[in-house]
């Protein structure tokens, strides 16, 4: 930087001197300077070392899974013990059924949740214990989810299930998108919603035809991310749609009150095993649950990024 | 009037609102807020529902079942002492590691360290981390973070057996990767609520120490930390939270082995991996005292959490007040 008269040998660097002001020329050798440097570079390493993890996943997930991911594996049904081949067609379909099952549930719900808190009444006592209540279940453990579902669910039907699974994702889902899609209704500009009700809108029209449109952009980005989150979920789901080598819809059946297979319950099931096949298909089955969550997930950022 | 009689002129679609508008506005309005009441009764719910089924659970085994270090179902002797020692003992040390991980990544993505482009790079390398499903992570534990140290870990061992940390070898699953898989997936959320509370404080503030001379890490650790330091503290505390909670990674790569160990390579168990491991297969005694175990999970997780929580209010209140 220009700083005219710094560090010159002119009559001002003298007066300097004869008045005690150190030099202001940085010195790169200093012990604070030194000190300084060290520390920008460890932040450097430890920046890299923290990408290491997502570089090693994702190349474990590209070679292993890739070698063995074909239309078999994408199409087939679990193989037993001992067999060869096999895939998991009804894992795929069963996770992405009881996703959906849980979007239903949760996003009606939540964005309800969130209109209340955004515009009703943001500063009731009833909005401040719900917000409360929401960033309490945020932390609330995936597995307590599937534990409640179980209580709830399962020992009131009966039996596991695709609506018990869907149930717990749900649970899961509902504080993230009451929360995002609070968010997203907050954004919106206080003057718009002036305007309408300037030209006599009702409150609930207000909320239909301007704030819910203007934010859609950010509730899609909140259920997205939730969508994504949901789908990779396997604790919620192993005591409440357990597992099942069978497809959920066969034929004009649907066998939607039993034990239903999921893509996360079969790569934990299959990553126990002792055979390779089976270890090969948990691969497989990683890199496509990681590209189906890194799809929603880079969607909702588009998504996000468009309103903008 | 004149106007009045004019926005009701035939072919004008202006009008004011109907009386079914009315009743729409009324029963929506309702609707919303019973959505704002759903989500406190869904809290008690599963507060209440896991509560009265641990009940037989709490009635015959009390205190002793916390403090016990058997677990026999044949015998119907059940203790999770040691699962509540795993359970904080690998999220302290998930903690350790994530957390220094994520304060620095914090720091590195605020501080104008890099060129707006590279930033992104790394913050969606830190989002994409939150991203992968931790049952994947468990994967990738077993065939890649325990091979890997391994070896070390057995040098350690045989060097430094000695040293109570060190006292085993790992065989496999164990403590160490357990803690190094879970310290990976809550380093996005100590990232993420660290950078949020840094962004917190005025530039101003950074501006005069620059201003009086300070080099750019003397600017960061005497001024920017501590000023950030509450909201700092929460996102640890809130790392915490998620740490004791996770349920996959730790199930596939602790080893579930009830002992109380301080070893870093010994198998060990966390409540979260024997809800996980047990529930299943369970009969109707261990249900109830699964049941029991879900409930102290639930209560530890709660007090970690609503504390993160008050801690970064408090933090953001403070921010305000300046």
């Amino acid at each position: 930087v220009n700083r005219p008269g710094i560090g010159l040998a002119d009559p001002d660097a003298m007066n300097r001197a004869a008045v005690g002001v150190p030099s202001l020329r940085r010195s790169p050798l200093e012990a604070r300077a030194l000190r300084n440097t060290l520390l920008t570079l460890g932040a450097w390493v430890a920046a890299i070392i923290a990408g290491v993890p997502l570089v090693s996943v994702l190349y474990m997930l590209i070679v292993r899974g890739g070698s063995r991911l074909n239309w078999e594996a994408l199409t087939e049904l679990p193989p037993a013990g001992f067999e060869m081949g096999g895939g998991f067609g009804n894992a795929i379909v069963g996770t992405l059924v009881m996703v959906g099952m849980a979007a239903l549930i949760s996003v009606p719900l939540g964005v309800l949740c969130a209109v209340f808190l955004a515009e009703l009444g943001p500063d009731k006592k009833l909005a401040n214990a719900a917000r409360f209540g929401a960033k309490t279940l945020t932390g609330l453990p995936s597995i307590l989810a599937g534990v409640f579902v179980y209580a709830a669910v399962v020992l009131v039907t009966g039996t596991y299930s695709a609506p018990a699974g869907g149930i717990a994702l749900a649970v899961l889902m509902l504080p993230t998108v009451v929360l995002t899609a609070e968010e997203a209704m907050k954004m919106v500009p206080r003057i718009t919603k002036d305007a309408a009700y300037g030209m006599g809108c009702t409150r609930s029209q207000v909320i239909w035809k301007v704030v819910l449109p203007t934010a859609l952009p950010g509730i899609l980005t909140g259920v997205m991310l939730a969508v994504a989150r949901a789908a990779g979920e396997t604790a919620p789901l192993l005591f409440t749609a357990l597992f099942s080598s069978y497809w959920l819809i066969d034929g004009s059946q649907v066998a939607l009150m039993a034990p239903t297979a999921s893509l996360a319950v079969l790569i934990y099931n299959f990553s126990g095993m002792p055979f390779e096949n089976q270890i090969e298909l948990a691969w497989a089955a990683s890199l496509v649950l990681v590209m189906i969550v890194l799809i929603v997930n880079v969607t909702s950022r588009l998504i996000g990024q468009r309103k903008v | 009037v004149i106007a009045l009689e004019d926005a009701r002129a035939p072919g004008s679609i202006a009008g004011p609102p109907s009386g079914w508008d009315y009743l729409a506005d009324r029963v929506f309005r309702r609707l919303a807020q019973a959505g704002a009441w759903l989500i406190l009764l869904l809290l008690a719910f599963i507060l209440w529902e896991i509560g009265a089924k641990a009940g037989p659970g709490i009635r015959d085994y009390g205190l002793s079942f916390l403090t016990s270090t058997t677990w026999d179902v044949g015998r119907e002797q059940f203790g999770i002492l040691p699962a509540i020692w795993g359970t904080l003992y690998s999220s302290i040390l998930a903690l350790v590691i994530g957390g220094f991980f994520g304060v620095v990544m914090a720091i590195f993505l605020t501080q104008d360290f890099l060129p707006p482009r590279l930033a992104q790079v790394f913050r969606t390398t830190v989002e994409l981390l939150a991203a992968i499903p931790s049952v994947v992570y468990g994967l990738w534990g077993i065939f890649v973070v325990v091979p890997a140290i391994r070896p070390l870990a057995n040098w350690l061992h045989e060097v430094l057996g000695w040293v109570p940390f060190f006292g085993t070898t790992l065989s496999g699953p164990g403590l160490l990767p357990a803690a190094v898989v879970l310290a990976i997936m809550i380093l996005p959320t100590v990232a993420a609520v660290s950078q949020d509370a840094l962004r917190l404080v005025p530039y101003r503030v950074k501006e005069a120490a620059y201003g009086m001379g300070a080099t750019r890490w003397e600017a960061i650790l005497k001024v920017m930390l501590p000023s950030a330091a509450t909201g700092v503290f929460g996102a640890l505390v809130l790392g915490f939270g998620r740490a004791l909670g996770e349920t996959m990674a730790l199930a596939m790569l602790i080893g579930n082995s009830n002992q109380l160990t301080l070893s870093l390579f010994s198998p060990a168990n966390t409540l979260a991996a024997l809800l996980a491991l047990n529930f299943p297969e369970a009969g109707r005694r261990e249900t109830e005292v699964l049941m029991y175990a879900a409930l102290v999970l639930l209560a530890i997780t709660l007090v970690v959490n609503v504390a993160g929580e008050a801690i970064m209010a408090y933090a953001s209140r403070q921010v305000g007040r300046k």
